[in-house]
């Protein structure tokens, strides 16, 4: 008899093998797989995962189906929630989501929610399925920026409700943080980003990309000259950090950004691609969310010694613990309680190594995670030749600059309500990392669905 | 897609380009650039604007044949297409939000190096036609690569042209000439702007300092994306770090760092240089060889 207590494991790349290419680490359940991982979920009456889902997916719902082996079924009640079940099930913080308010989990592990997610959207796209098609067209237009998971949400939802959506993308490809952010081996762009894009296009939601908002026009001009009656903002992160530390601007120093856009969204690691990224030997990755890892685990493909700096304790590391996991089988190499000082140059001015100092753990902060002290003394030098660094972003002022009327907090970021994402100028609505800062996937997901209803219910009303 | 409607061989290696880009031409100021992308696996290329037409709905741009992306963009032809084309981007020069009376009091004196003769022409376009006449100096190191002669003419006030062999105009460097004119010819001016490679500028920049003229210059650095999301463009000004994309173009040169900026500029001169010649070669070559030009 199958342990109950424990998820069926998923198949993965062995470690060394994927350590030096590009394709998907996970390999995600199969049928038989999914069916018998399904059977743990006793579909609890008051369902705690969905209150834990940003989008309020129907798990217990769509997981009896997969039960049943009703693939299709399962997949038309993912998609009354979710226009990207494919990216969730790859992406979602699931442990600290709807897996972690799972009753399973008390005991044992808790249902391996994603993984079946997953496996339900790739079923679909296997066998062509779309999401049902959207209500007759009611002739209103919306403006999306945007189109990355908040705003693809957000135009899919308001797509349905039979709203004329345009989005409008500043970069060359849809796709925002899933295209340029989330590198290949964890998140297939062809195979799921494209393919779950196409589906967002499915219920008529036009994407035209190259258009930069406060440059290439104003939300003041969608809106008067235009004809948009509402407009979404899910414009995204922003600058990247630095720390501030001597030798930061010498050659080899790069955002994680940088070095992440150049490999996913220029994709640099392809021979024939004619974008150049540097391929380090020795590369130190300053961070511990899932940025870092994603871009220590990029430059170990691209052939270097990877070595994560971080200044707490492996029990602050913000990464999911499968990234973290993932990233310690590759090989990655975790030099924590560990903070940089000083990039040490060449007479070219290019890295050379870093002057690092041992951290300690004092008191705990605003944060509430203990504060890294530093331990007197206790100086070294890491060798390298290329820092990467992953400290997080800064609003992007282009839009916040460029509208009247549109109120941003003390960090630049745009100030809207949590319920409906509305902002202090009437008409537009604002969701995702351009409010929360950096933040995750799903959570700008849940923005852009509940800006598609603040939109309709505002418009609904005009 | 964007439409080429214009092709032109300009100079030796300098080609000039006219695209159909109505929401870049709609909102575009003298002193922004673009980004342009050939193909699917073309890199995203930072240009200047040099000209625009709100009406057409049209942008000019120029550009030195100089690595893979700009190659294969020189055997583009009319009735071509670009697949991206993306601005207006940075921020317009200082001139363009300044009330136009205070301009007017101004005596300005542009420098041009090179191919950095297309950014500068806007620049003073829009002076002209907002009644404003400015000086400008060109540069360039031979007469077969001076670029948009006439078209400076018809809106220069005097126009002063330097080739580094004395092939034609005045012989020398473009700081020779600045040095003439104030110096020699009882010249005044209060603010320089020069656009060119970023060595002319960093020389342009140290012989205005002697003179006491404040200079602003254009700053091309490597770049990504061009809205502030990736950092490589970063600049020291001032001994603030600035993003070129979002902070610039222009700067006071006096507060920059150019030793660094050009330091930063030739990070991708191996790559580059190994991507280039695996395009002209085929794949008998992979670079870094330091003698074939690719590092240039």
């Amino acid at each position: 008899m199958a342990d109950l207590l424990k998820k069926v494991p998923v198949r993965e790349q062995d470690p060394k093998v994927r350590a030096a290419n590009f394709e998907e680490v996970c390999y995600g359940y199969n049928e038989e797989e999914a069916m018998k991982e399904a059977q743990r979920c006793i579909n609890c009456k008051n369902a705690k995962c969905i209150a834990g889902c940003p989008v309020a997916i129907d798990i217990p719902g769509f997981v009896s189906k997969v039960k049943e082996g009703n693939f299709e079924e399962s997949f038309h009640i993912i998609s009354e929630s979710s226009a990207l079940p494919a990216i969730c099930g790859r992406v979602c913080p699931q442990e600290s989501q709807c897996e972690g308010k799972c009753i399973r989990g008390i005991k044992g592990e808790p249902v391996s929610v994603g993984k079946l997610e997953r496996f339900v959207a790739d079923w679909a796209r296997g066998k062509g399925l779309k999401p049902p098609a959207p209500a007759a067209s009611n002739g209103r237009k919306v403006a999306v920026i945007g189109a990355g998971p908040a705003g693809l949400t957000c135009a899919g939802d308001l797509a349905k409700l039979g709203y004329d959506v345009t989005i409008f993308e500043a970069l060359h490809e849809p796709g925002g943080v899933l295209v340029y952010g989330i590198p290949e081996f964890r998140l297939p762009k062809e195979e799921v980003v494209s393919a779950e894009i196409e589906n967002v296009k499915s219920l008529g939601v036009k994407i035209e990309t190259n258009v930069i908002i406060g440059k290439s026009i104003t939300i003041d001009e969608l809106i008067e000259e235009e004809g948009f009656e509402a407009v979404f903002i899910g414009s995204g992160a922003g600058l990247p950090m630095f720390m501030g530390i001597p030798g930061e601007n010498a050659n080899g120093v790069f955002s994680a950004n940088e070095y992440l856009t150049r490999n996913n969204l220029m994709k640099a690691f392809l021979d024939d691609y004619d974008t150049p990224i540097a391929r380090g030997k020795k590369v130190a990755v300053v961070g511990g969310g899932n940025v870092a890892m994603d871009a220590a685990r990029t430059a170990l493909r691209l052939g270097a010694e990877v070595h994560i700096v971080y200044r707490r304790s492996e029990a602050e590391l913000p990464a999911r613990v499968e990234e973290i996991h993932h990233a310690k089988e590759e090989g990655i190499i975790f030099d924590l309680l560990t903070n940089p000082v000083e990039i040490l140059v060449n007479e070219n001015d290019a890295v050379r190594g870093m002057r690092c100092v041992r951290m300690e753990l004092g008191e705990p902060d605003a944060s509430g995670r203990r504060r890294p002290v530093v331990i007197p003394g206790t100086e070294f030098e890491l060798e390298l030749d290329t820092v990467i660094m992953a400290l997080g972003t800064s609003p992007n002022p282009l839009i916040s600059s460029t509208t009247k009327g549109l109120d941003t907090n003390k960090w630049k970021c745009i100030i809207a309500e949590e319920e409906t994402c509305k902002t202090s100028k009437e008409g537009v609505y604002a969701g995702g990392d351009a409010v929360t800062g950096a933040a995750t996937v799903i959570l700008a997901m849940g923005a852009g669905k509940a800006a598609a209803e603040g939109i309709h219910r505002y418009l609904s009303s005009k | 897609m964007y439409r080429i409607e214009k092709a032109e061989l300009l100079a030796n290696n300098i080609f000039l380009m006219v695209v159909n880009a109505p929401r870049v031409a709609k909102h575009c100021l003298p002193g922004q650039f673009i980004i342009v992308k050939i193909d699917e696996k073309g890199e995203r290329v930072p240009l200047t604007i040099c000209d625009y037409d709100r009406e057409k709905g049209t942008i000019t741009i120029v550009f030195q044949n100089v690595g893979t992306a700009t190659e294969k963009f020189s055997h583009l032809k009319e009735g071509d297409f670009f697949k991206d084309f993306v601005g207006p981007l940075g921020q317009p020069s200082e001139f363009c939000k300044e009330d136009i009376e205070e301009v007017k009091k101004k005596k300005i004196l542009y420098v041009a190096g090179g191919v950095g003769t297309a950014p500068v022409y806007p620049q003073v376009k829009w002076l002209h036609e907002h009644g404003i006449s400015v000086d400008v100096i060109v540069g360039a190191k031979t007469k077969d690569l001076i670029i948009l002669e006439k078209e400076m003419e018809a809106v220069a006030g005097n126009l002063y042209i330097t080739t580094d062999d004395g092939s034609y105009g005045r012989s020398g460097m473009v700081t020779a000439v600045i040095e003439e004119l104030i110096q020699n010819e009882g010249k005044k001016y209060d603010i320089a702007v020069a656009i060119g490679p970023m060595i002319m500028m960093k020389f342009v920049c140290l012989t205005t300092k002697k003179l006491n003229l404040p200079t602003v210059v254009s700053m091309n650095p490597i770049m990504v994306d061009g809205t502030g999301m990736c950092g490589a463009c970063r600049l020291t000004v001032g001994g603030e770090v600035k993003f070129a994309c979002v902070d610039g173009p222009e700067f006071d040169g006096h507060l920059i760092n150019f030793d660094e900026a050009m330091k930063r500029q030739l990070l991708y001169k191996t790559e580059e240089g190994r991507s280039y010649l695996k395009f002209q070669e085929g794949d008998t070559h992979h670079g870094g060889c330091g003698i074939c030009g690719g590092d240039e």
